[in-house]
């Protein structure tokens, strides 16, 4: 255990833009990102040569009244009749639909595999949105207690606050970096820091003749309960990703094949996988003991440590989930994470660059979309071309962390440049 | 083995006003809600224990937001719903509706606040239903 059979490379990554696309299935968004994917391989491939497709999704069933949906997203490629595969593991489907991929080309049973995640949200009211994704925790046992999602993770953070002494300022501070870091990602939902979106809203109400809202700063725009509500305290709205529509694919080939298609191939160096209980059920309600087991089991297969990773793109859904996911990656030791946040080490001028895209909470969460679009972005990084953002230096490692519910799965994964 | 620590057989306590659970009869452990298998030994020897329902508040929220069960419920923005995960007096921990506590001023609520059971009773005749919650002790 805890090997590949054979190495597993990443030669080719696209992504549709996240955000609110009216009119817009999820179908569509995949053959923007599939195509882009194409457009990608630095040295070309023929579709009809991939042999089999993996697919996160979360709940088309529920969103989009569409189940069976992995031969039809093939079908509207032109990848029929290949084996067409949806994987449901809530926000962590595509990340292990992803490791599903590797392990299948690392078992010799194909040489080059495609792998997405897609999800289309934004039909449904927020009210009903909010029920679906509450049906990844336990429906018999968390939900009739009142649990939402970002009810969830909020008591996490009233944990989390209650034993290191983080505060409600902690997280607005991680919210402002992702925003920060978003507004350089054309890709991202929100490509706006929360000071522009801020003075947006004055010359708005400016326009419109009404009072104009005298916030001085971010801090201050973010402590307003009209501007920023409590959604469940302590997170606000600006402490929760989106509601989002998306689409993601990044194409895998066996290692000895890489050079063939790529000039910069990205190697899968370590993968991890992790399951665990209602969130009642466990010791810690201040780690998510899943990450923690996923991270272990990756770093042991890449033979690196936390410390050798250069940047990472971790499952922000909220912005106390991006402090304790700092934590149980070993990038900071337990109760120094928030810390660490509100010094600016996780910012992209930091010591350990988190979420350089803008994180799930700017650049959008179409929840089963969102374990590859980490994956999109640490191939951009690693190759060099992520523009703008592009964060500098030799990059050797960049890993993600994908969260299904409240760590009822966490998937993680090290990827690595060679040259 | 035919499995008797069911949902249906937690919420049929629940409606009795009763708070059960499983224990395993050799090991003595308990769980709350009641499993009919034991996950660190397998063994599906349990019977059933009522607990006290003390116990104290382990991790909390208000939320404003509310799933489309609370809004029935009648919480909403002005009247947030305030949830938690209580540790009970016997060990397990459960997910419940914590009632008469300010969710509107949240950051008075405090963890490790001593709470009692509470059941909550909802519905008429055959459609009745039980609501777990705890209430400052």
């Amino acid at each position: 255990m805890g090997k590949l059979a054979r190495g597993v490379a990443l030669v080719g990554a696209g992504m549709s833009k996240f955000g609110v696309f009216k009119g817009k299935t999820s179908r569509d968004l995949f053959v923007e990102a599939f195509v882009e994917m194409l457009g990608t391989v630095d040295k070309g491939i023929d579709p009809k040569k991939i042999e089999a497709f993996y697919m996160g999704n979360f709940s088309s069933d529920l969103f989009e009244g569409q189940g069976h949906l992995a031969p039809i997203l093939a079908s509207w490629t032109g990848l029929n009749p290949i084996p067409a595969t949806r994987i449901e593991d809530a926000c962590a489907s595509a990340g292990v639909a992803l490791r599903e991929g590797i392990l299948a080309v690392a078992s010799g049973m194909y040489d080059i595999v495609l792998v997405a995640g897609v999800e289309k949200m934004t039909d449904l009211p927020t009210e009903k949105v909010t029920d679906t994704l509450a049906t990844a925790a336990d429906v018999q046992y968390e939900v009739p207690a009142g649990f939402t999602f970002p009810g969830f993770y909020a008591s996490m953070a009233t944990a989390y606050m209650d034993k290191y002494g983080a505060t409600p300022e902690t997280f607005m501070k991680v919210g402002i970096k992702n925003h920060e870091h978003g507004s350089l990602n054309e890709k991202a939902q929100f490509g706006a820091k929360i000071s522009t979106l801020m003075e947006a809203r004055k010359t708005s109400a400016a326009k419109k003749g009404l009072p104009i809202p005298q916030w001085t700063d971010e801090m201050e725009f973010l402590h307003d309960d009209k501007a920023n509500p409590i959604v469940a305290w302590p997170m606000r709205l600006y402490d929760c990703s989106p509601v989002s529509d998306g689409a993601a694919v990044v194409l895998l080939v066996s290692e000895e094949l890489a050079r063939q298609f790529s000039d910069h191939p990205i190697y899968v160096a370590g993968t991890g996988q992790a399951s665990d209980g209602a969130l009642h059920d466990r010791e810690s309600l201040t780690s998510i003991k899943s990450a923690r087991l996923a991270a272990e089991q990756a770093y042991k297969m890449a033979n690196v440590g936390p410390q050798d990773i250069d940047f990472a793109e971790v499952h922000d859904c909220f912005t106390i989930a991006e402090v304790i996911a700092t934590e149980d990656l070993g990038f900071f030791k337990p109760g120094e994470g928030w810390k660490m946040a509100e010094d600016g080490q996780t910012s992209r001028s930091g010591e350990k660059p988190i979420n350089l895209s803008g994180g799930l909470k700017s650049k959008g969460h179409p929840v089963g979309a969102s374990g590859i679009g980490q994956v999109v972005e640490v191939w951009k990084q690693l190759r060099g071309e992520a523009g703008e953002r592009q964060l500098a230096g030799n990059l050797r490692y960049g890993l993600t962390h994908n969260v299904g519910g409240t760590g009822q799965t966490c998937v993680v994964h090290i990827f690595e440049k060679r040259d | 083995m035919e499995n008797q620590f069911t949902v249906t057989a937690f919420n049929n306590y629940l409606k009795a006003h009763r708070l059960m659970g499983s224990r395993d009869i050799s090991t003595g452990e308990m769980f709350l809600p009641p499993r009919p298998l034991n996950p660190s030994d397998f063994s599906t020897d349990m019977d059933w224990i009522e607990f006290s329902g003390k116990g104290e508040l382990r991790a909390f929220t208000s939320i404003y937001i509310n799933s489309t069960l609370m809004t029935e419920a009648g919480f909403n923005r002005s009247n947030p719903c305030v949830v938690g995960i209580i540790k009970t007096a016997e060990g397990p921990s459960i997910s419940a509706l914590v009632v008469g506590l300010n969710g509107t001023n949240p950051q008075t609520l405090k963890i490790g606040t001593p709470l009692k059971v509470k059941f909550i009773d909802q519905g008429e005749g055959d459609a009745r239903k039980t609501l777990l919650a705890f209430e400052p002790a």
